[in-house]
């Protein structure tokens, strides 16, 4: 039983970290409605940039920061891709997501793994200084920081400029011609949603200790299903904060279900399709319930006869078709 | 005063789909006229309104609003004079923003938006007054998204919108074609309250033509690229429909044969 318990901790504690990165996504995918796919590289750089920083001596919440903002630029390379050079959404994406993996590496030192082991993280600094455990260090320090987040994007979006951010998502014609470059506003969400995902990475590869060329894989997805499952549980939610509280919400229950999958004896590798039919399937059912929903309401009978019997003495439609006669 | 020189677009230049959109356009419009827009399918008409918003470059001449060159200026920074009113109700607000939402970011056009709250509580005041001047008791409903509207709601809002700040030019392109008969009479009629009322200086396109002679101060017809006709003051007052027609075939030298034209005469 409390093997089920430290398992159920743990995955509430990636759930959580993995959380931050679930918001960024939730900047580009919902308010400026493009599926940004640099998010599996920018994770990744996030890791590797805090990793490489802590080993070389950095202060680990210095090389937090620094795993943001290594974030944030790759954002604004997509961005400036997709802007400037007028490069489609998600193949701007792609291109600095694939172009990541080498600077990724590089900035490893051609390892693909780089280890946390023997160093202080902001994750063992909670730990070692209340005396819980390193999961539950990850937990308290990921919530800290859900919060600081959420409550940080909440102001933003409110002001003017994150209004013409998110009217630039909404109706970008209109905002165009009231005024706002929208390449500007593009670029901002692109570099905010991953400087979020960056620090996230960094986030996560204190927690487990490491970072990995493959960490950030499959990431995007892993930000669509939580945000789906956020939306699912959490559909009537109006409040912006609340909808982003969803998102961080669906991101713990996806690395439960994980957890979960993984104790009854899933093979881990199985996890990304696994993830990526439940994507599928949460933007597939409501098209095919809508359409199946048409097809079986259809009849030949005339479902209004008794409205049309009713007016048929009124000589309406009688008039009607005199004069097309 | 906006002033228009030699201003020629094409479209597609080098390919079979070639099109000289206008051709050497000239135009000078005065502070408060109210000028309607007819011609034909392709003559010209929202292109030459979206040339004078920035949609696209234009290949030569100038455009000057009040003396200031903006031939070169992108779209987002000529917003600062000009208002706008699609014809489309769906392209001039923003489905999942309020109502409130929607007339703060009009409130700020042209102006730089910084980081202070998108909303000031002062101004509720103001969109509540702009929006009873409606009548559609949309000043009930400020926190609305904008989605819930009709079709003529939003293009009533969308004309709000477009001049809650003065522009110096307000641009209409064809905004009632797109609303049933009864809808358009209103979006018209409070289109005329509010540029009539504030003497605002505005070009409408429009494909009916009593609409055309009965609005405004001038009226101009537009064919090939270019300005064919332009009459004001009492030579506009006297129009009659047959007289557009014959003005048409007498300038453009062929038969007006526009069937949407012809059936809203």
């Amino acid at each position: 039983m409390s093997g089920l318990l430290l398992v159920t901790q743990g995955a509430i504690s990636q759930g959580v970290l993995w959380g931050i990165m679930v918001l960024g996504v939730y900047i580009t995918y919902k308010l400026l409605d493009i599926p940004d796919l640099t998010a599996d590289g920018s994770f990744t750089l996030g890791g590797c940039v805090c990793t490489v920083a802590i080993l070389s001596g950095v202060n680990p919440v210095l090389a937090t920061i620094m795993g943001l903002f290594a974030g944030l630029l790759a954002g604004a390379v997509t961005g400036i891709l997709h802007t400037v050079f007028e490069i489609p959404a998600i193949l701007a994406g792609i291109l600095t997501q694939i172009g990541l993996w080498s600077v990724n590496l590089r900035i490893m030192g051609g390892k693909s793994n780089n280890p946390l082991l023997q160093t202080e993280s902001m994750i063992s600094f909670v730990s070692e200084n209340t005396g819980v455990s390193q999961s539950q260090a990850a937990l308290i320090v990921g919530i800290i920081l859900v919060v600081i987040v959420i409550a940080a994007l909440y102001w933003f979006f409110g002001t003017e400029v994150g209004a013409a951010l998110r009217a630039t998502g909404d109706n970008a014609d209109m905002i165009r011609a009231l005024g706002v470059n929208i390449n500007n506003t593009k670029l901002i969400a692109l570099s905010l949603s991953n400087g979020l995902i960056g620090l996230s990475g960094a986030m996560v590869a204190q927690m487990q200790k490491y970072a990995d060329i493959n960490m950030g894989r499959g990431a995007i997805v892993i930000g669509l299903a939580a945000i789906v499952i956020g939306e699912v549980l959490m559909n009537r939610v109006k409040n912006f904060g609340f909808k982003l509280f969803s998102a961080v919400v669906g991101a713990m229950i996806y690395f439960l279900i994980r957890a979960y999958a993984i104790q009854l004896g899933l093979n881990v590798n199985d996890m990304q399709l696994i993830s990526a039919l439940l994507v599928a399937a949460a933007l597939a059912i409501p098209v095919a319930m809508r359409k199946w929903r048409e097809k079986a309401a259809y009849t030949e009978d005339d479902l209004y006869a008794s409205e049309h019997a009713a007016s048929s003495e009124g000589d309406k439609h009688a008039d009607r078709d005199k004069g097309r006669a | 005063m906006i002033e228009i020189k030699n201003v020629s677009k094409t479209f597609n230049k080098g390919t079979v789909n070639e099109k000289r959109a206008l051709d050497n356009l000239n135009l000078t419009i005065n502070d408060g006229d109210f000028i309607t827009v007819i011609g034909g399918n392709g003559a010209g008409k929202s292109t030459m309104l979206n040339a004078i918003a920035g949609v696209f470059p234009v290949d030569c001449g100038k455009i000057e609003i009040d003396g200031v060159n903006v031939t070169r200026d992108p779209e987002f920074k000529r917003a600062k004079y000009i208002g706008r009113v699609f014809q489309d109700p769906m392209k001039g607000t923003a489905a999942g923003m309020q109502i409130e939402e929607n007339l703060s970011l009009a409130y700020r056009r042209g102006k730089r938006r910084g980081l202070g709250w998108q909303i000031k509580a002062e101004e509720r005041e103001i969109y509540k007054k702009e929006l009873s001047r409606l009548g559609l008791g949309l000043e009930e409903r400020l926190t609305d998204r904008v989605g819930l509207l009709s079709g003529g709601q939003r293009q009533a809002v969308t004309l709000l919108m477009a001049t809650l700040k003065r522009p110096q030019l307000l641009l209409l392109d064809e905004h009632t074609a797109a609303l049933d008969p009864a809808t358009a009479a209103t979006v018209l009629r409070l289109t005329r309250e509010i540029v009539e009322g504030e003497k605002l200086t505005a070009l409408m396109v429009t494909h009916n033509m009593k609409d055309a002679i009965a609005i405004g101060n001038r009226l101009i017809m537009m064919d090939r690229g270019s300005i064919i006709y332009n009459v004001s003051g009492d030579e506009k007052e006297r129009l009659t429909v047959e007289d557009l027609l014959h003005k048409f075939e007498e300038a453009s030298g062929t038969e007006f044969s526009n069937d949407r034209m012809i059936l809203s005469r």
